[in-house]
């Protein structure tokens, strides 16, 4: 308890990625929150990579967490710009709502 | 001793933060939360000894991407929205589905975990790098231009296409402003704009009639 150890950390990713799972599904808000929900999913990813960085004193994993935060900070500026096209378009970005694809 | 304290300490911050992400019902404030959830997650980056990665988590996330999402969030004006969690209830069957399978994810995490065996030796395998006299950002940049040179170029292909992708979506044509045409000014002619007239004496000219 009191030694940290690999699987501490390995234990707070685990639980940072299931919150971002359970904020994806429970979301009944704008979608926005989903766009937040898999930043956590991708935070928790990038806990494992640099832990076992650390533990295993191997720097790819880190190299690799550097990646991991570009394609993050693409994939949000994307998202975010599809989301205000949309609301210029059709004025609400409400989950519920959108449904013209009817899936 | 201090590694344990801080640990717990930023990593319920951490995972209470990501809880309030997901269960506020204001936008703004699960911004926020999603701030404070990188902040105590790169704290924990220094303090684990990946102290480049921690400071880029901050300039990147806090200082670019929440940043994005906060003016998102307010430029759209869905911050005062009414949402409630659970406000939908012909469509609340997917609530429980989704609590079931996240718990799920978890619990195979939890074992795959729980249940994987360290091999003795795998801890002295590749430990040249963390006995060298070098700092984390130092060795992180010899082996990010040297090795991985080509996945950096391909990376930085990836943040310009979408830096152009995000800027054709949202970009819009509106009638009725008046812009500064280069082209324009430079192949005007001079029989186009200048018009020589004979003034009699006595008598004016008329201006656009």
């Amino acid at each position: 308890m009191i030694d940290i150890g690999l699987g501490h950390y390995l234990t707070l990713g685990a639980v940072i990625f299931s919150i971002g799972v359970i904020g994806i599904f429970l979301n009944r808000k704008n979608i926005i929150v989903i766009l937040m929900s898999i930043e956590l999913i991708l935070l928790a990813v990038n806990i494992n990579l640099v832990a076992f960085s650390i533990y295993l004193g191997d720097l790819a994993g880190q190299v690799f967490t550097l990646f991991i935060l570009t394609v993050a900070a693409a994939e949000a500026a994307i998202g975010l710009a599809i989301i205000v096209v949309y609301f210029r378009n059709s004025g609400t970005i409400r989950v519920e709502e959108i449904d013209n694809l009817k899936g | 001793m201090a590694h344990a304290i801080f640990f717990y300490t930023f990593s319920i911050i951490a995972v209470i933060s990501a809880i309030m992400v997901t269960a506020s019902k204001n936008t703004v404030h699960s911004v926020f939360f999603l701030i404070l959830d990188f902040i105590s997650i790169s704290c924990l980056f220094i303090m684990i000894g990946a102290e480049f990665l921690g400071m880029i988590m901050l300039i990147v996330y806090v200082g670019a991407v929440a940043v994005l999402f906060l003016f998102v969030v307010m430029m759209l004006n869905v911050a005062q929205q009414k949402n409630q969690w659970f406000a939908g209830h012909q469509s609340s069957r997917h609530i429980p589905v989704g609590f079931i399978i996240s718990i799920l994810i978890f619990f195979e995490i939890i074992i795959v975990i729980g249940g994987w065996k360290y091999k003795p030796e795998i801890f002295d395998i590749n430990n040249s790098t963390a006995q060298t006299t070098l700092s984390n950002t130092h060795s992180l940049g010899q082996i990010l231009y040297t090795d991985y040179i080509h996945v950096f170029q391909i990376s930085g292909m990836v943040l310009l296409v979408a830096m152009i992708g995000a800027i054709v979506l949202t970009f819009r044509q509106r009638s009725g402003v008046k812009r500064q045409s280069y082209i324009k000014q430079i192949s005007r002619e001079r029989a186009e704009g200048v018009e020589v007239l004979e003034v009699q004496n006595n008598k004016g000219i008329k201006i656009d009639d």
